[in-house]
């Protein structure tokens, strides 16, 4: 399939439909709304079918060399990011040493709902990938914020210990996402081929209807939130957060053709390096850096780069892995 | 009926730091407190709505507990230290009470 026919593809899709409906549903000042309980009864229910799914995966075909080397790869690239978002977001754009490294720390973390997204389209496309590479995810929620941290610290007129004590750390290793998706996966690889069976009807083949839910509310909500954060959306900010995920993905693609990752695998690596966090990194960062306009990063890693990456950048993404692996094997 | 005068403090917080400023609270030893939603507001950065955010992280909440004078200023310095460079409020305010040995 060429690239303008997988974008086609994906455009017409009933999730990006979905997705658009929201959104414009937004911009139309609608007041359509996703009751928040069940916006986090879906988020729980896509985490736990990917995490459940990747283990399963895992259990059947059994742990494939690269998967250290994948692990390693993800958190190289969670602690990479930030720097060279930094370093862009410092030259192009007028954000204080702190705003820009709370932006940098939520494009060197991933979005699970971004994952979700790609691993939906795969799905679809009957493309398999890597099960253990929801672990990698989860792996590379964490390591962006250390080094947003310590971009920030030169910036910083407080000598107090955010970010340093064990409280703050626990909570953020430990956050929802990444215990759901863990779990998940860790209840995947136990019961293996019985349990996939057992609840294939629920985690299967709901998931593209429950991800079309969901991509509604997150149209709505991406929509909503560029509508009250636009006047912090300068237009160097905007180009930053279409090329950030381009740069990420491409340092995502070299890293998988060096492991050796199947076209599926190089796919999900490339998006989560192209994804940028709005629910984990958030959080961290207002207990560690209280001074950073929270704003700032949801409205470009929310308003932006997600709707990129739904839209455009995972087609683009799935055709240069496709191409990759054909090259490669 | 006889009332007795104590202090309410009211904390208008970001949800990631609730759990922190219970825990001060607690060992400051605050009898007890009350966390309320906050729905929606405007402040230095305009106005702003928990309808669409879309995580905790940018949800509000708002903290009450009621104590004796006597223990105001230990309460506000470790609530202080915690929220001090946050998005928020915190208020103190007179207010009368009628079981004046629960706070």
């Amino acid at each position: 399939m060429t690239l303008t026919e997988l974008a086609a593809q994906n455009l017409v899709s009933p999730m990006v439909l979905f997705f658009i409906v929201g959104l414009s549903a937004a911009f139309a000042k609608s007041d359509l709304t996703v009751p928040e309980a069940v916006a986090k009864l879906l988020s729980l229910y896509l985490l736990m079918s990917i995490g459940f799914r990747g283990g399963a995966e895992v259990a059947h075909h059994g742990l494939s060399a690269p998967l250290l080397e994948t692990v390693a790869a993800g958190i190289a690239l969670s602690f990479a990011m930030p720097l060279v978002a930094f370093a862009i977001l410092r030259r192009i754009t007028r954000l204080s040493g702190v705003d820009a490294a709370a932006v940098a720390a939520h494009y060197g973390s991933i979005s699970a709902v971004t994952l979700a997204a790609v691993t939906g389209a795969l799905n679809q496309l009957k493309i398999p990938y890597e099960g253990y590479m929801i672990a990698v995810a989860a792996a590379m929620e964490t390591p962006a914020i250390v080094t947003a941290l310590n971009l920030a610290r030169p910036y910083r007129d407080t000598t107090d210990g955010a970010g340093k004590d064990r409280a703050f750390w626990g909570e953020v290793l430990l956050n929802g996402s990444v215990v759901t998706l863990l779990g998940a996966f860790a209840v995947g690889a136990i019961t293996g081929e019985r349990g996939y069976t057992l609840v294939k009807p629920f985690f299967v083949e709901l998931f593209a209807g429950f991800l079309c839910l969901f991509l509604l509310d997150m149209g709505l909500v991406a929509g909503r939130g560029l509508l009250q954060g636009r006047k912090n959306l300068s237009a160097a900010l905007a180009v930053f957060a279409v090329v950030m995920p381009l740069i990420g993905a491409s340092a995502g693609a070299g890293l998988a053709i060096l492991i050796g990752l199947s076209a599926g695998g190089t796919a999900v690596l490339m998006t989560l390096a192209a994804s940028a966090s709005y629910i984990a990194v958030p959080a961290a960062l207002r207990l560690a850096l209280p001074e950073a306009n929270p704003a700032i990063p949801l409205t470009l890693s929310l308003g932006v780069t997600f709707p990129f990456n739904l839209l455009i950048g995972i087609p683009l993404y799935i055709s240069i892995a496709d191409r990759i692996a054909k090259v490669a094997h | 009926m006889q009332t007795h005068l104590k202090k309410r403090i009211e904390l208008i917080i970001e949800m990631p730091l609730l759990r922190r400023v219970t825990e001060r609270f607690n060992a400051a030893g605050v009898s007890g407190y009350s966390v309320l939603p906050v729905i929606a507001g405007r402040g230095q950065s305009g106005t702003w709505s928990a309808d669409g955010q879309v995580s905790d992280a940018g949800q509000m909440a708002a903290v009450i507990c009621i104590v004796d004078e006597a223990k105001l200023d230990a309460v506000l310095d470790v609530v202080f230290a915690v929220v001090s460079k946050q998005i928020g409020l915190v208020t103190v305010a007179d207010v009368a009470v009628v079981r004046p040995e629960r706070f």
